[in-house]
């Protein structure tokens, strides 16, 4: 009897990821919820720029490369003309929050039936480590070599309690990736995610506190430790939004 | 021949691309081509179409660029300043091979520039669409009747070779009304697209759709396959029209609604005895090179006329290889020259080649 084994969704490709990357994780929960709601077939990816701009080769859904910070349109415009089919961006920090931030707000507050999978790792990880919009204050990077400084380089920005005043977000959950609890959740997360699309909710986002280890000058432990210790108190982990949970309120 | 309706050249654009089975639109308000909008807008929940107003052009090229990449034929209109803004998106959409049609109703510019028509995007239109080796397919319309005729044309183009296609029209067609036909020829030999990101269902491998090449020589050879087609492109798809070249002294070249008023020149100088003849590129990209050639074997000068500071005298001095003067005049900025203008610049011309 096999105990675990690949998701089909999961192409049988090595991953690029540097080690220690939680993007293995986070491609491994998509590929699950792909697999567990039976939509490979019909599911169409969409992959800006940054890390993980490769993620066409490692899932077994039909796949578009994006420019930077546009996934959400070109999603919106796979979803317009082919209801039918279901569409996920996955998107970096610096890509959904930064260069994409009016396609994100605009596709959310349009309420676009698509998913998407938000990697915050408070970085810019394929450049090599510049600061991102969710960078914390006093992070050190190459671009703040000093420590964010909020009067200098400004404030962080927290996409899931800005989306979630928004009335077109069907649903909004922050997660993190760090721990084998933690990860139990993030995969129900990725799957709800999916399932409000297949039952025309609306937008569904999903963000995920992940690490870079490379970028961080860490290792793969301390980064886990990192995360716990600086960017869950900046970015609480929890439901924002979840149009079902307001209903059985009411 | 259909019934004729009188309409706007912007409608004319909307209703011809609805004719031509483009039931999508995503496009964002802009002086002179917002009636294109307002049209789709308007129709489209008609005829079970969607028309959706982004929050920006750059969305909006990028949600023709998703639309595109599952396999539909979709439609996305600007004017200059919104052009600029698109760039980046046509470029990714030539990366990817995928079909579409871009209409750029020109106004004058740089920046803000003005709201008046303008053929000041010919260089952008014709060399640099965005970054990277690329050509768009673009034609050029003079009339209303252009405005829908080759917006048929620009779907058909860019599904046959897979390339996306501008129209590059002006703000004065863009807003005047004239009468138009459209009849839609039924085509057969337009290719399935196999290619499509829409879903696999378990029927086919997945398809990719990605402008992301690591290996430079991968790159290389994407970009001299797109080269092949585009060698195609030019020895099929290159249109052009002429009048009164034959005999002609001078040869006139000019597109769009410049063309029109050297027609009205043309014809006042000949009535003068002058041997004049006019060029008009229907097609921008691939330019006309050939008839330019051919004309340049009897003709003593060339005249290009264009509302702008002369975007096109290099193609045809190119096209001509320098074998006889080539002269410019245009206004630009917004401003419109009168036939008596043209007709006053033809007449110098004519003056110096009798000396």
């Amino acid at each position: 009897m096999i105990v675990f084994d690949k998701p089909k969704a999961l192409s049988n490709v090595p991953l690029h990821y540097c080690p220690g990357c939680t993007h293995g994780i986070v491609h491994r929960l998509v590929a699950e919820a792909l697999d567990a709601l039976d939509i490979t077939d019909r599911t169409v990816g969409v992959a800006p720029v940054g890390c993980s701009v490769f993620a066409y080769n490692y899932f077994e859904c039909d796949m578009i490369q994006a420019a930077h910070g546009r996934a959400p349109a070109v999603a919106t415009g796979v979803k317009r003309t082919h209801p039918d089919t279901i569409v996920f961006t996955y998107q970096g920090d610096g890509d959904l929050a930064a260069i994409g931030t009016a396609e994100t707000v605009h596709s959310a507050t349009r309420g676009e039936n698509i998913t998407i999978i938000f990697i915050n790792n408070a970085i810019y990880g394929m450049t090599g480590g510049q600061m991102a919009p969710t960078t914390l204050p006093g992070q050190v990077t190459t671009t703040s070599p000093y420590g964010r400084d909020p009067k200098i380089q400004g404030n962080p920005v927290r996409v899931c309690e800005m989306l979630s005043t928004l009335d077109g977000v069907a649903y909004a959950e922050r997660v993190s990736v760090d721990s084998p609890k933690n990860i139990n959740n993030a995969k129900k997360a990725i799957k709800k995610a999916f399932q409000n699309q297949i039952d025309g909710k609306g937008f569904s986002i999903v963000e995920v506190l992940s690490t870079c280890p490379t970028n961080w000058g860490m290792s793969p432990a301390d980064s886990l430790e990192w995360l716990r210790q600086n960017m869950m108190p900046h970015y609480p982990l929890g439901v924002y939004k979840d149009i079902d949970a307001k209903k059985e309120e009411n | 021949m259909g019934q004729k309706v009188l309409m706007k050249g912007n409608e004319a654009i909307a209703e011809a691309a609805i004719k031509n089975g483009c039931l999508h639109f995503f496009g964002y308000p802009i002086t002179p081509q917002t009636e294109i909008s307002e049209y789709m807008a308007k129709r489209m929940p008609k005829v079970g179409g969607l028309c959706l107003q982004a929050e920006s052009e750059v969305a909006a090229i990028n949600m023709v660029m998703g639309a595109a990449a599952s396999g539909t034929r979709v439609m996305t209109s600007s004017s200059s300043p919104g052009i600029s803004l698109k760039s980046e998106g046509i470029s990714y959409i030539v990366g990817c091979d995928l079909p579409c049609v871009i209409v750029n109703v020109q106004r004058g510019g740089p920046g803000l520039g003005g709201i008046q028509p303008s053929q000041a995007d010919y260089y952008q239109a014709t060399k640099a669409n965005g970054h990277g080796d690329l050509h768009l397919f673009v034609v050029a319309p003079a009339s209303v009747q252009e405005m829908a005729s080759l917006t048929g044309l620009a779907f058909d183009v860019a599904d046959k070779y897979r390339t996306p296609a501008m129209i590059l029209a002006d703000g004065a067609l863009g807003q005047m009304m004239e009468p138009v036909d459209f009849a839609v020829e039924e085509k057969t030999d337009l290719p399935e697209k196999t290619w499509a990101a829409n879903g696999h269902g378990g029927k086919r491998n997945k398809n990719i759709i990605n402008s992301l090449f690591m290996d430079p020589n991968d790159l290389e050879n994407s970009i001299k396959a797109r080269f092949a087609r585009y060698a195609e492109i030019e020895a099929n798809e290159t249109r052009w029209e002429e009048l009164m070249v034959d005999d002609a002294d001078i040869v006139i070249v000019a597109y769009g609604i410049t063309s029109r008023i050297c027609k009205t020149a043309i014809n006042a100088a000949r009535a003068k005895g002058i041997k004049v003849g006019l060029i008009r590129p229907i097609t921008l990209w691939p330019f006309p090179k050939a008839p330019l050639a051919k004309a340049a074997e009897t003709a003593k000068h060339f005249l290009v006329c264009e509302l702008n500071m002369g975007q096109m005298v290099d193609d045809v001095k190119v096209a001509i290889d320098c074998a006889r003067p080539v002269s410019f005049y245009g206004r630009t900025g917004g401003v419109m020259p009168s036939a008596e203008e043209v007709l006053a610049e033809i007449e110098k011309i004519a003056g110096g080649l009798a000396k």
